[in-house]
């Protein structure tokens, strides 16, 4: 799976000439196996607030190994700098200064988790000024480690505790494998709610999933990964596709429905089906969609029809109707896929774009109406990935294309998946109506 | 227990008819959960390079996981093919084995020429009534493309006498004995082995002798290739069919076609009859390649795996014809099959609501028809008053037939019974009672086997 050039710079000659040569040296990611260590080495926890402190205990907690202090020289598997005390900038002097000394010592694949809060909820303009600079702060870190380190941020809300559930369910995310490919990015707990798994390999036991496009690529690394966590599944794909739909069914366990989502009557079905054949239905995960590129200037109506029919209006429709039901108030998750695309714009891809900015939207319209059941409603927002469909773009476009991120490589649809897994958790049951990026610092629109 | 304590010929209701529903009535329900199939391909077309093994496993795979039975322990698995490799001798197990079933899971094979899916269903239904199984998958396959051919006779023979040979100067002696013409293959065909004239012959025959129309060929045609487009547009076989090798619908399917196309064919069976001659390409189902399944079970297997019940098969029925003699048309056995079945139920024609008549040929459905609607036939041959009747041709094959979908052989079975199941479904209830439905298939050999399936 991991890109030829990643290969050739990895080892021996191919990582000697990279390096004289200046040119990129992306490696091998850290990805979650169950089982593994959370992090490759102890843990430090900078800052001085009782925040920091009753998260060091959280921590201690799950028998990991955490320093308050950093032992110079002593490899770190991760930094968590604890920043949710600021009143103005000068108080991130001390702390900042104080992880800066031993990013050196940061191992590969290493993690930097930042935790401030809002600044849209500060009290003045000089603690939104300091509650803002970690924003800065922490995506220029990123663009700075090496080695497959990366570095995000969690963003309370006022009155929502560093060891609220979700606020660790988010640490846990950022400083495990399953985030490899997300760097440089920020989840907003917006409040205390969520639960943590009794088991963390198994976060999904118990709950009944749907996956739409589930057939292959990202959709099929879904349904995989929510199946891996627990989760029994309703893999969801046109009829068209019905073979590989069926492959994917049988290898996780699942039941197949072939179904265009388009359709009038899809949101009924998929509850009638999870509901009928599984007792019930917790996650719904909106994945399915298509591309029709084309210069707007060539853009003909059913190009720019199909691509929002299946990306956007499919999902409102079928969202009308789980709102609707009896069957999904037993705190619900709804995580949608968007792109970077939505966010940063496409030459061509003007139809796709407009689609994708539009399921952010949605996700940020309807996180308020899912609250009253415990619900929570994300998307996620792939880069560049690693697909069949990628695989299609030219060669040199997909070169640069891919090495135009903090990590210079593509990411996989199993990195994608993560993110939707943990998103679908009940661990991030506080964080609703937010985009989560899964693009390894795209380089390119922010 | 015998359900077969009738008269060859003598359809009304007997005491013995009485005491097999009586026992009947007694025995626990067989339900049909749901099927699926792959879309049927013309052969030498996209399965042309599929074994009957490939095909059967895909639209097993399918059925699991469309009903998620992965790694379960089905009662037991029974499907078959008519054109089978002599290797395949243990087709269905091999079949299982290759799918996401378990392993322990038992499966037999079993073959009927064309009825052999419908028989399947029977028999495993049967078992479940009787309580020997909870579960069932019956089905079948069939591939006209990679069809066995086998070596010549002589050439057999001449192969066995080499093994048990000894000595060379033995072996060279039996080698000695091959021809030329030895070397030639023996190709399948579907000629009767006692007859010599191919099916199509046989049904110009009875087609000619019921005096059935070009005309009324070419419309029973027509129809089941606008049906079957219809319910492809319709999403009807959403939940029946998965696609394979790239095909999404049946290969034979012509959605566009049209009564004038079809009237400029030429026949190319019956050419002897002359101006009579009325069979064509188009009013003839081609040579097919394709596989169903159908998954059977008790309520209470189908209830504890949160399992929808469709259908349930109430009955079935065998018949067979003296066509060696010209008796009877060589497909005309579930005209007498049909009548003894709804006697022993108690039904007439006028209770079925929909109706399931296999197109081997337009020819053979609607001499089938003529057969039912004539009077002598039904006084001379079914020892009726009269005629058994007629039926309401808007409810016949109305997703369309094998005209329109093709047909491989076994494989026809397990498509007719799973539609009609979810038609039954969806259907409801008819004053006050569930849904029926007839299904009438016809099989080389002179045989037929018919059924009736209730909706759930």
């Amino acid at each position: 799976m991991t890109d030829k050039y990643t290969q050739f710079v990895s080892h021996g000659i191919g990582k000697d000439v990279a390096r004289k040569l200046g040119l990129p040296q992306p490696v091998v990611l850290r990805r979650h196996q169950p089982g593994q260590p959370l992090v490759p080495g102890p843990i430090l926890i900078q800052g001085s607030s009782d925040g920091a402190d009753e998260l060091a205990a959280a921590l201690l907690s799950w028998d990991l190994d955490v320093r308050r202090h950093a032992v110079p020289r002593e490899k770190l598997g991760a930094i968590i700098l604890v920043l949710d005390e600021l009143s103005r900038p000068e108080d991130l002097e001390r702390p900042v200064l104080a992880a800066a000394a031993s990013i050196r010592d940061l191992s590969p694949s290493a993690r930097v988790v930042t935790v401030s809060r809002t600044a849209a909820g500060a009290p003045g303009p000089a603690s939104a000024a300091a509650r803002q600079g970690v924003d800065g702060l922490l995506r220029s870190l990123a663009k700075e480690l090496r080695a497959g380190a990366t570095a995000n941020g969690i963003v309370l809300a006022d009155g929502v505790t560093t060891t609220s559930p979700s606020a660790l369910g988010a640490l846990r995310f950022f400083l495990s494998g399953r985030s490899a490919f997300v760097d440089g990015q920020f989840l907003t707990v917006a409040s205390g709610e969520g639960t943590l798994p009794a088991d963390p390999d198994k976060p999904l036991a118990g709950k009944v999933a749907v996956v739409t496009g589930a057939a292959r690529g990202i959709g099929a690394a879904i349904a995989r990964t929510l199946h891996r966590d627990g989760a029994t599944l309703v893999v969801v794909d046109i009829p068209a596709a019905g073979d590989h739909l069926a492959a994917v069914a049988n290898e996780v366990r699942g039941t197949a429905l072939q179904l265009d989502i388009t359709r009038e009557d899809a949101g009924q079905r998929i509850i009638d089906h999870a509901v009928g054949r599984h007792g019930r239905l917790d996650i719904v995960v909106h994945n399915a969609g298509i591309t029709r590129d084309k210069l707007l200037a060539n853009m003909d109506p059913d190009r720019w029809n199909s691509v929002l029919a299946v990306n956007i209006a499919a999902q409102l429709r079928i969202n009308e109707a789980l709102l609707a039901s009896e069957h999904f108030r037993n705190s619900p998750r709804i995580v949608s896929v968007a792109s970077t695309s939505g966010i940063a714009g496409n030459r061509g891809q003007t139809n796709y774009a407009a689609s994708k900015g539009g399921v952010m939207g949605m996700v940020r319209a309807t996180a308020p109406l899912l609250a009253e059941c415990h619900g929570s409603i994300n998307a996620v927002a792939p880069g560049f990935i690693e697909t069949e469909m990628t695989a299609r773009i030219p060669f040199a476009t997909r070169e640069v294309a891919r090495r135009l991120n903090s990590l210079q490589q593509g990411g996989r649809p199993g990195d994608v998946a993560e993110a939707i897994a943990f998103l679908a958790s009940d661990a991030a049951g506080g964080i609703t109506g937010d985009v989560l990026r899964v693009c390894g610092q795209n380089l390119v629109g922010a | 227990m015998s359900f077969t304590g009738q008269s060859a010929t003598g359809p009304e209701e007997s005491s013995t008819s009485q005491a097999a529903k009586h026992g009947r009535d007694s025995l626990r329900k067989a339900v049909v959960v749901g099927g699926n199939r792959i879309p049927f391909a013309r052969t030498g077309g996209a399965y042309t390079k599929s074994s009957n093994q490939d095909m059967l496993t895909a639209a097993l795979d399918g059925l699991i996981a469309r009903f998620g039975l992965q790694d379960e322990r089905i009662g037991e698995v029974a499907a078959g093919a008519v054109l089978k490799h002599s290797r395949d001798f243990n087709l269905t197990r091999e079949a299982v084995l290759g799918s996401a079933l378990s392993a322990e899971t038992p499966a037999y094979d079993l073959q009927q020429a064309c009825a052999t899916g419908l028989e399947t269903v029977l028999g495993l239904a049967n078992k479940i009534k009787l309580g020997q199984i909870d579960s069932a998958i019956a089905g079948g396959v069939d591939s006209a493309s990679d069809a066995p051919i086998a070596v010549s006779e002589g050439l057999r023979e001449v192969l066995l006498d080499l093994n048990r040979a000894k000595t060379l100067p033995q072996r060279i002696q039996v080698l000695s004995r091959l021809r030329p013409k030895d070397l030639a293959p023996d190709a399948p065909n579907t000629g009767e082995p006692r007859t010599g004239l191919s099916m199509g012959e046989h049904q110009a025959l009875t087609t000619a002798q019921w005096k059935i129309t070009r005309e009324a060929q070419d419309q029973l045609a027509y129809n089941s290739h606008r049906n079957l487009a219809a319910a492809y547009d319709a999403g009807f076989f959403d939940d029946l069919l998965t696609p394979y090798r790239g095909l999404t619908r049946d290969s034979n399917l012509r959605a566009d076609t049209t009564l004038e196309k079809l009237a400029t064919l030429k026949p190319v069976f019956g050419k002897n009859l002359g101006a009579e001659a009325t069979m064509t390409a188009g009013n003839s189902t081609p040579l097919t390649d394709g596989a169903s399944t159908v998954l059977l079970a008790s309520e209470e297997w189908a209830d504890a795996h949160e399992l929808p019940k469709l259908a349930t098969v109430v009955d079935g029925e065998a018949a067979a014809v003296d066509f060696v003699h010209g008796k009877d048309g060589l497909l005309m056995a579930p005209a007498f099959a049909v009548p003894r079945l709804l006697a022993r139920n108690g039904l007439t024609l006028d209770d079925i609501d929909f109706f399931e008549i296999h197109e081997a040929f337009a020819g053979t459905v609607l001499s089938t028809l003529a057969a039912w609607e004539d009077e002598e036939f039904g006084r001379t041959r079914l020892g009726l008053d009269g005629a058994l009747g007629s039926i309401d041709r808007s409810t016949l094959n109305v997703n369309g037939s094998s005209l329109a979908a093709g047909h491989p052989f076994a494989a026809t079975g397990g498509r007719i019974v799973a539609s009609l199941a979810k038609m039954l479904h969806d259907k409801g209830r008819v004053d006050g009672r569930p849904a029926r439905g007839l299904i009438s298939i016809c099989a080389a050999g002179g045989q037929g086997v018919v059924a009736i399936l209730e909706g759930f």
